[in-house]
């Protein structure tokens, strides 16, 4: 690599230099642009450039699935492996894309211009099966136009967006983003111009009477968080945004963003305010490159038009947002694990406590919350908290989007108030079964999530009912299975995915991970051997008792759950 | 600071506050069981091997880390903290060269591990490193207990020649680019040699002793041609 040739990095990481480790993401997305792969010489540069050690440079590389040290094709094709895509022959098109490339998948074709990789959930269930090329999204894919879907270089496929009420998603079902101007017209930003109105501690005190909990999956409530970083000492504060989407069966944040992204960053504004923070973080996964980019447009139309940036709204609040894209790493979802990578680290979650409400990004109070949580945001002040919780059920008030894939005849993302049952759900809203088929089993809350059955169709879909019937909501994952399915490959995909995306750091899950999707090979082979029921059930438990984060904490729950429902897929011979 | 007073395995015992309950339990006489702790390096909670029950807490706390509290009720040998003490040894076992780890090996025994848990798994291979005259390492032994990377970095040297590579269950400790050590920033001080307790990284000297070398062969061996010596006047 000559001197001339590095001209266009050197450039980027004179700019990046000042934020020093916490740009080593940026940077290594930037080389991996201009050059396709990161060279040594690359890393080396940006190791100065950052002062980030040698060692540590590789070591990010290293546990980020998108960055590459070592030759790839200029275009990679992600074929998903994920269950739902899987079911509708995501295996096939891999292979079709191999032979019309006559590689091997994580090989270089012979011009240099393809490589074909097995990948996580893309969030783009309602689509399959799902590919990414490059960065457009090809959903449906077939096996029989593999060439096609090679020279693919639109937009994403139009998501179906329904559901008994449409206020979280009034802006979206269209395919496109919601202008700034239009995204005005239409009531936006008018949370935020009340909240400026109001006094921060009453900004705080309405979104804690409206009852808002966290969308993300873990369930928080978010005016106790809240409270928690504004209480705390310590500048700057920040706000992130939490947009790593990466549960399995999820793709709510994507739509949102790619139609809807000034609400998102409406409600991170609204956060600042309340907390007294003045710098906000949007993270968005590595795999949804058209949200990124216009999330990312968005935040710059705001700053323009003075609605992100120094006093906004001509209130004296200020307020920037920086951009981060992650670069193929679910834990990163976690939300210590992802201030870790905005911070230029492995993305290895922390022990908790200390919680980031006192210890966040850089060590300072922060508020992390997700895509959705940040959408009602706006509401709950344009509306007033007591006509927020109209919405709802009294102890889970709002609207709440559910992501329905898999064997059903609409998939799509469906709002409805919290309080609607299951049955609703799938068979008035997502159009039911495939003609001539029986359901199986529903997947709820993700490859994290746990098994329903026909049983539970009445179950009401509210955090308190749910907890009450044993299921998780979890991300708002709903995925479909009818009889035609074969649980058992399900199953080994959803131990692949978590073995593939352990982070290593703590023993019960860096091992039991491995360990579990190796029995569920065997039950998904040849069957499973004696004594494999107890050895699952061991780890299983482990897992959760004694694993370090959510990721391993969850990682084994929709298998014990099959475990329960299904005992005899599980005896061995 | 003010004292805590809590209760271990029934046992009431008062300690500072910020203590740990793995040394609020050794101020008792019990030794709560640990792997990747290391009194002189940053404790990360890792093997989870330490795990108590805590009254009303609903996941298992890793001793190591987790401090005590006022009127807290810890049990060190639940039948959860066993079952999972037993099953990551299992998997320890399962996946990495034990062979020269003694303290490990006294776990297995005193927790009832069997031996052959789990059948067809894949173990963590690599081919041993011998590229410097100071040390080899045998990653196969590593238990990724993270102190060399420790040592290496802000717990002791700043050298930061070692760090992560890959991740999950394929996470082995690496140089960048997977350099050999004299091609790093190693300055070998030793260390990472001094933390390890499994074997991994062993003194030359050693190994080669091992290998049925002389001393001889050894001395001229690890001498190496690094260093340029003086030539007598
Ligand atoms: C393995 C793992 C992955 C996660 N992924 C996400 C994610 O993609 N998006 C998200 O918002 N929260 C995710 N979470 C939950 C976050 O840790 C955190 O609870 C959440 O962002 C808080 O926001 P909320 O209170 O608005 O839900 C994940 C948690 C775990 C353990
Ligand atoms: S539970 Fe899994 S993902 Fe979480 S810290 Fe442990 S190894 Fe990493
Ligand atoms: S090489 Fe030794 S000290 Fe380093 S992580 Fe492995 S077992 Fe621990
Ligand atoms: S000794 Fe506590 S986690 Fe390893």
């Amino acid at each position: 690599m000559t001197d001339d040739e590095l001209i266009p990095l050197r450039a980027i990481l004179a700019e990046l230099a000042p934020q020093r480790r916490a740009a080593l993401l940026p940077a290594l997305h930037t080389a991996q642009r201009l050059f396709g792969w990161i060279t040594e010489a690359l890393a080396s540069e940006i190791s100065r450039a950052l002062s980030v050690p040698l060692a540590d440079v590789y070591g990010v590389i290293e546990f980020y699935e998108m960055f590459h040290h070592e030759p790839v094709g200029r275009t990679i094709l992600r074929v998903c492996g994920a269950p739902v895509c899987a079911l509708a022959g995501a295996d096939g098109v891999a292979q079709a894309l191999c032979r019309q490339l006559k590689i091997e998948p994580g090989t270089v074709s012979a011009d240099g211009a393809f490589t074909v990789e097995h990948a996580p959930c893309l969030g783009l269930c309602d689509h399959a099966p799902a590919v990414l090329v490059g960065e457009s999204a090809v959903g449906s894919a077939e096996a029989t136009q593999a060439a096609a879907i090679c020279a693919a270089n639109a937009g994403n496929p139009l998501s179906h967006v329904g559901g008994d009420i449409r206020i979280l998603t009034s802006n979206c079902g269209r395919g496109r983003p919601t202008s700034l101007a239009e995204y005005q017209a239409r009531g936006g930003y008018a949370g935020l111009k009340k909240a400026l109105t109001m006094t921060p501690d009453a900004v705080l005190a309405e979104v804690k009477a409206a009852g808002l909990v966290g969308r993300g999956g873990a369930a928080f409530p978010t005016g106790i968080k809240w409270e928690g970083a504004a209480a705390a000492t310590g500048q700057p504060k920040y706000i992130v945004c939490n947009a790593d989407e990466s549960e399995p069966g999820t793709f709510k944040d994507r739509i949102l963003m790619e139609e809807d992204p000034h609400r998102v960053i409406e409600g991170m504004i609204v956060a600042a305010y309340a907390v007294g923070a003045s710098q906000g973080y949007i993270y968005v996964r590595g795999e949804y490159p058209s949200a990124f980019q216009i999330i990312s447009d968005a935040v710059a139309d705001a700053r323009q038009a003075g609605i992100v940036g120094p006093n906004i709204f001509a209130s004296g609040l200020n307020f920037d947002i920086e951009m981060r894209l992650g670069a193929g790493a679910y834990i990163c979802g976690e939300e210590t694990a992802l201030l870790e990578s905005i911070e230029g680290k492995r993305g290895l979650p922390r022990i908790k406590p200390p919680f980031p409400t006192t210890h966040g990004l850089f060590g300072k109070p922060t508020i992390i919350n997700n895509v959705e949580t940040f959408c009602n945001v706006p509401l709950i002040l344009e509306r007033g908290a007591a006509e927020y919780r109209k919405i709802g059920t009294e102890r889970s008030p709002g609207p709440k989007l559910f992501c329905v894939s898999g064997q059903i005849q609409k998939p799509g993302l469906y709002e409805v108030p919290f309080g609607v049952t299951l049955r609703h759900l799938l068979f008035d809203l997502a159009g039911g079964l495939n003609a001539g088929r029986k359901l199986q089993a529903v997947l709820m809350g993700g490859a994290a999530g746990a098994f329903a059955t026909e049983k539970d169709l009445d179950v009401i879909l509210s955090f308190e009912a749910l907890r009450a019937a044993d299921l998780p909501l979890g991300s708002g994952a709903v995925m479909v299975f009818d009889d035609s399915a074969d649980l058992r490959d399900v199953l080994k995909r959803l131990a692949h995915f978590f073995a593939d995306e352990s982070c290593g750091k703590c023993y019960p899950c860096q091992l039991g991970a491995r360990r579990q999707s190796e029995i569920l090979d065997r039950t998904a082979g040849a069957g499973p051997l004696a004594g494999d029921r107890e050895r699952l059930s061991d780890i299983g438990l482990t897992m959760i008792d004694a694993s370090l984060c959510g990721l391993g904490q969850t990682a084994p729950t929709a298998i014990l759950s099959a475990m329960k429902l299904w005992p005899e897929m599980f005896d061995g011979k | 600071m003010a004292d805590i007073t809590l209760t271990i395995d029934n046992q009431p015992v008062t300690v500072p506050a910020g203590t740990t309950i793995l040394k609020a339990a050794e101020q008792l006489g019990r030794q709560v069981p640990t792997i990747c702790y290391h009194d002189h390096c940053t404790a990360n909670g890792l093997c989870r091997i330490c795990v108590v029950e805590v009254d009303g807490v609903r996941p298992l706390l890793p001793a190591c880390l987790s401090r005590v509290s006022e009127g807290m009720k810890v049990t060190t040998s639940s039948a959860r903290a066993e079952r999972s003490r037993r099953t990551i040894l299992e998997m320890l076992d399962s996946a990495v060269d034990l062979s020269e780890a003694p303290e490990i090996q006294k776990l297995l025994d005193e927790n009832h591990a069997d031996r052959a848990r789990f059948p067809a798994a894949e173990r963590r291979e690599h081919t041993v490193l011998d590229d410097n005259p100071m040390y080899i390492r045998d990653y196969d032994k590593c238990i990724l207990c993270w102190r060399c990377v420790q040592v290496c970095a802000d717990d002791a040297q700043y050298t930061h020649a070692i760090n992560f590579t890959g991740r999950g269950f394929d996470t082995s400790i690496g140089t960048f680019f997977d350099k050999s050590m004299p091609d790093t920033t190693c300055v070998f001080c030793g260390q990472c040699v001094g933390v390890c307790p499994t074997g991994a990284l062993k003194p030359k000297r050693e190994a080669l002793l091992e290998q049925g070398v002389s001393l001889d062969e050894i001395l001229q061996a690890t001498r190496g041609g690094q260093k340029r010596r003086r030539k007598p006047s």
